[in-house]
């Protein structure tokens, strides 16, 4: 039960600004948002530049 | 527990995706030679010896046809590594043979030791190229523009298990585990229907059902019987239908649950086959929904969805243990198993934490609710082939790892022991000590066998045809006691080569 909560916060937050939750579960959900934003700022950090560039570049030989 | 052959011996094959950055005339063959030679140092190299390897060689049983591309697969760069591993080039890409391994964990273990390996390849690479030239490995399957390589899984199974039952049990095994084993890309290849977004890197390439080719008409089912062992007692199966996979659990679970089931047709516990309508085009229909709601047609007329596939198989499986009795990691695997699929059917972005598809997604999905990003930009693309690159400071499955949001089986430092020393239950561990010790007198090598010259008039094969002897029980003694490899031959009674 806890976890179907859990799943459904997770993917309410990643709408912006919602409704009031109850207040037991809302800092937690601002806290998965505050995560998910520092994750992707990190992984903004380390991301190739001219994302366009590098991906049309990338050709392989076929293999097996 | 009964004594079982089927995956008692288990290794992968992975070809690495492979780039350098603003290099105008970047030859991939070339590019390969050099990360390899740059890993292998002053290590000895050692001839790969093939005049007896037969890849033409079909499991159906009806001739032989010339092995494809022969003369590219010879005379190239070939390092044999301690732990008994192959790091070669092929195809115009850095290829990576695990050791033979006894259990699905220790062969989990030995790919991600693989992937290890390039990344020291790559960065001991990068020193020997011009500055602003920067090189790239990835563990990938697919560029994005059609061409895709290989990540190859083999198991050793019994000679007297008719093929065509391997055919029949694991062709709708190996269309729905996509769902389990994915590693997922954006958009599709080789002329089917467009998509966002899909589950499989390789699901898009598969042509056939069953068949010899490896690089052109994809087959479900692979037919190269090439066991590298006793061809009386033994078959190799090779598989070439799977994902290469970052994830440590996807791995586990690949070659555990692949490994269960050709145990169950082995014992005869796989009860009646399921059998498609159109195996092909299920393989990508599956794969174009993340959604997990496409249903594919079964020969009776009903319809199933890979998800119902797979619990179909779980609980055969399931039932083959209590029966039979399995080892722990076995058991260790259909708990895994069980939760994985429990997780889809609730939310596939759930599995986040241990499936690469569901990562992939689940990252690409919050890149596109904050930036507000479509399917085509190229910013996603980025993203999607930047989760591959095994570099720990660039990938951006090691970043996961790394903010602790992807589930482990393995310490770093195993996986480092693991490039470093052999399993010690097959004949991996024979062919490694004899490289750590004896690369000098070592003139060639192959699965089944080393050829050493220890100064004679003939040079000394010593055959290994049975891939669970030369273990560590057997023959660690033997070697630490020989000073020299015409010592180690003298032992063995050595046949002349």
């Amino acid at each position: 039960m806890a976890e179907q909560e859990r799943k459904q916060n997770r993917r309410a937050d990643s709408r912006h600004e919602v409704e009031e939750t109850e207040e037991a579960t809302a800092p937690v959900a601002e806290e998965l948002t505050e995560k998910i934003d520092d994750l992707l700022d990190e992984i903004d950090s380390v991301l190739e530049e001219n994302a366009e560039e590098f991906v049309k570049n990338y050709v392989q030989k076929g293999g097996q | 527990m009964t004594e079982r052959i089927a995956g008692a011996v288990i290794g992968t094959e992975t070809e690495f995706g492979i780039t350098i950055r603003n290099q105008p005339d970047f030859n991939p063959v070339l590019a390969s030679s050099l990360v390899i030679n740059s890993y292998a140092g002053s290590r000895a190299r050692i001839q790969w010896s093939s005049e007896e390897e037969s890849p033409g060689k079909d499991a159906r049983g009806f001739g032989y046809q010339p092995p494809p591309m022969a003369d590219f697969e010879s005379g190239l760069v070939n390092v044999v590594l301690a732990n008994g591993a192959r790091l070669y080039v092929d195809h115009a890409h850095p290829e990576y043979s695990t050791p033979e391994c006894t259990d699905p964990l220790e062969a989990a273990l030995h790919d991600k030791a693989g992937e290890y390996v390039l990344e020291q390849a790559a960065r001991a690479a990068r020193a020997s190229l011009p500055a602003g030239e920067r090189l790239f490995i990835h563990k990938n399957n697919s560029d994005g523009k059609g061409n895709s390589y290989g990540a190859h899984e083999n198991y050793l199974v019994a000679r007297s298990v008719p093929f065509g039952d391997l055919v029949r049990h694991l062709t709708p095994f190996f269309v729905s585990r996509q769902i389990v084993i994915g590693s997922g890309k954006i958009g599709s290849e080789n002329g089917r229907p467009a998509v966002d977004f899909q589950i499989s890197q390789r699901g898009d390439f598969f042509e056939e059902e069953v068949g010899l080719e490896t690089t052109l008409k994809r087959p479900i089912i692979n037919t190269r019987d090439e066991p590298h062992a006793d061809p009386t007692k033994y078959r190799r199966l090779h598989v070439i239908i799977g994902d290469a996979n970052l994830s440590e659990t996807q791995i586990f679970l690949k070659l555990a649950t692949t490994r269960l089931v050709l145990e169950a047709v082995e014992a005869g516990t796989i009860g009646d086959p399921i059998v498609l309508t159109d195996p092909v085009e299920s393989v990508w229909r599956v794969s174009h929904d993340p959604t997990l709601q496409t249903t594919i047609r079964l020969a009776d007329g009903s319809r199933i969805s890979a998800l119902d596939l797979q619990w179909h198989y779980l609980e055969t499986i399931s039932k083959h243990a209590e029966m039979e009795g399995v080892s722990e990691i076995d058991q260790r695997a259909i708990v895994e198993w069980e939760q994985v699929l429990e997780m889809l059917e609730a939310d596939p972005r759930s599995a986040a934490d241990r499936l690469d598809w569901a990562a992939k997604l689940d990252l690409l999905e919050h890149y596109r609710e904050r930036d507000g990003l479509d399917w085509s930009d190229p910013k996603l693309r980025l993203l999607d082939l930047q989760y591959h690159d095994v570099d720990r400071d660039k990938g951006l499955y090691h970043r996961l790892v790394a903010a602790n949001r992807m589930r482990r089986l393995f310490t770093d430092a195993q996986i480092a022991d693991a490039a470093a020393a052999p399993p010690e239950s097959s004949r991996a561990y024979f062919r490694g000590r004899c490289v750590e010790k004896f690369a000098d007198a070592i003139v060639a090598a192959n699965w089944d066998s080393l050829i050493f010259d220890v100064g004679e008039d003939t040079l000394k094969r010593v055959p290994m045809m049975e891939p669970r002897r030369g273990t560590r029980s057997m023959v660690a003694e033997l070697i630490d006691n020989s000073d020299t490899a015409a010592d180690l031959v003298q032992a063995l009674g050595g046949t002349d080569g």
